[in-house]
């Protein structure tokens, strides 16, 4: 059953994306459309729309690098620590779970890690790949979602996401218990 | 809100630094992150254009429109400020399709297609809308049905069974959805984010803003 469900979702994923290039068009075309034409006019924004969002992605990836570098996230570690001990969350687990909201690559860099020293299949390695897979880096789409609108007063953006990355990270930790534990 | 943990990140670094010795580094640290923050960008535009490009071309064939008839039922109860049938709502189906088949590639372009449509609905500038705080929302806890990096990391680091996290991560990012967009609803209802709502300060003051 999860093996056709994998498989099924596998080869949809393969051809979403060459099938929407040549439906829409065709679909369009025969709504007398100038295809054309309308991909040029769409496209143009393409350009302007990458360099609006630089100043917004200098400022948040700049900012996370320095906490990076400084070493702070270190700290915040031993300062969390007995949160996680307390739902159950290894130890190892907790810099790649608090660096997930942050930075993408950050993370992949520590989940790799993780998963050479423990194996993938360890509880250790199924729990980083689940949280890994399962939410997005929210400052940076913060950054890119606003920035192409330049939105900089972001309200309720920043805690609610976060609010999710916590729900998705705790609810990682019960699920792989349940399944792998 | 961006303002202090923005000052806050930069701040904390450097008091840390100064403890431990790595003053110089995060001065390198903020030249990479900026230089990241641009190849970042640069790398878009390609994508970008070609989105926008095909997005336009179902624009004028009605094609989102259509998508945005088909999901009315839902979204009517989330984006209350948005007309039911207005694009914004085709654009952003389009991106969370996108994002639950692990379209990294496209779904960032559809959603900043969705973005700029909710854009259109907003009186202020600069300031979110409760519609854009629970798009973004949306996508920060997506929902992922084959996360395809972490699977071609655990190949190449041997797993056996590198599908097995395709069903803990369902859950897990199901429950973030669920638990994130219900925060952006009730947290948009809080005084300190209600205040500076851009359709509510219009409601108010229909004159200042102009």
């Amino acid at each position: 059953m999860s093996e056709l469900f994998k498989t099924v979702i596998e080869e949809i994923s393969r051809w979403a994306i060459p099938v929407m290039l040549v439906i829409i068009p065709l679909v369009a075309h025969f709504k007398k459309v100038k295809v054309y034409e309308a991909f040029i006019d769409g496209a143009k924004e393409g350009f302007d729309v990458a360099v609006r969002i630089i100043p917004y992605l200098v400022a948040i990836l700049a900012a996370i690098a320095m906490f990076r570098a400084s070493g702070a996230m270190d700290i915040f570690v031993s300062l969390l620590s007995p949160l996680t001990n307390l739902i159950g969350m290894p130890a190892e687990v907790l810099p790649a779970a608090l660096m997930r909201p942050l930075s993408g690559s950050g993370t992949l860099g520590l989940v790799t890690e993780l998963l050479n020293t423990h194996g993938p299949d360890s509880f250790i390695g199924m729990l980083a790949s689940t949280i890994y897979g399962s939410t997005e880096t929210t400052f940076y789409v913060l950054a890119v979602y606003f920035g192409a609108v330049n939105i900089k007063k972001t309200r309720h953006a920043v805690p609610a996401g976060l609010i999710a990355d916590a729900a998705g990270i705790i609810a990682a930790v019960f699920v792989c218990r349940l399944v792998f534990g | 809100m961006l303002n202090y943990v923005w000052l806050g990140l930069v701040v904390i670094s450097f008091v840390v630094a100064a403890f431990q010795g790595t003053v110089p580094d995060i001065g390198e640290g903020a030249v990479q992150g900026a230089k990241t923050g641009v190849s970042i960008a640069i790398d878009l535009i390609g994508i970008m254009a070609l989105w926008l490009g095909v997005m336009r071309i179902a624009q004028e064939a009605g094609m989102i429109n259509m998508l945005a008839r088909l999901i009315k039922p839902v979204t009517k109860h989330l984006f209350k400020e948005i007309p039911p049938e207005h694009p914004a709502i085709g654009s952003m189906m389009l991106n969370i399709a996108a994002n639950w088949l692990g379209l990294g590639n496209a779904a960032t372009p559809l959603g900043i297609k969705a973005m700029e449509e909710l854009q259109t609905l907003n009186k202020s500038k600069d300031t979110a809308t409760n519609s854009q705080v629970l798009f973004l929302t949306l996508n920060t806890a997506s929902i992922t049905l084959i996360p395809a990096t972490m699977i071609s990391l655990r190949v190449s680091t041997n797993s056996s069974d590198p599908f097995a996290i395709i069903g803990t991560s369902i859950v897990a990012s199901t429950t973030a959805t669920v638990v994130g967009v219900s925060a952006a609803l009730l947290l948009g209802k809080l005084p300190l984010f209600r205040k500076n709502d851009p359709n509510r300060v219009q409601n108010d003051a229909p004159e200042a803003q102009k």
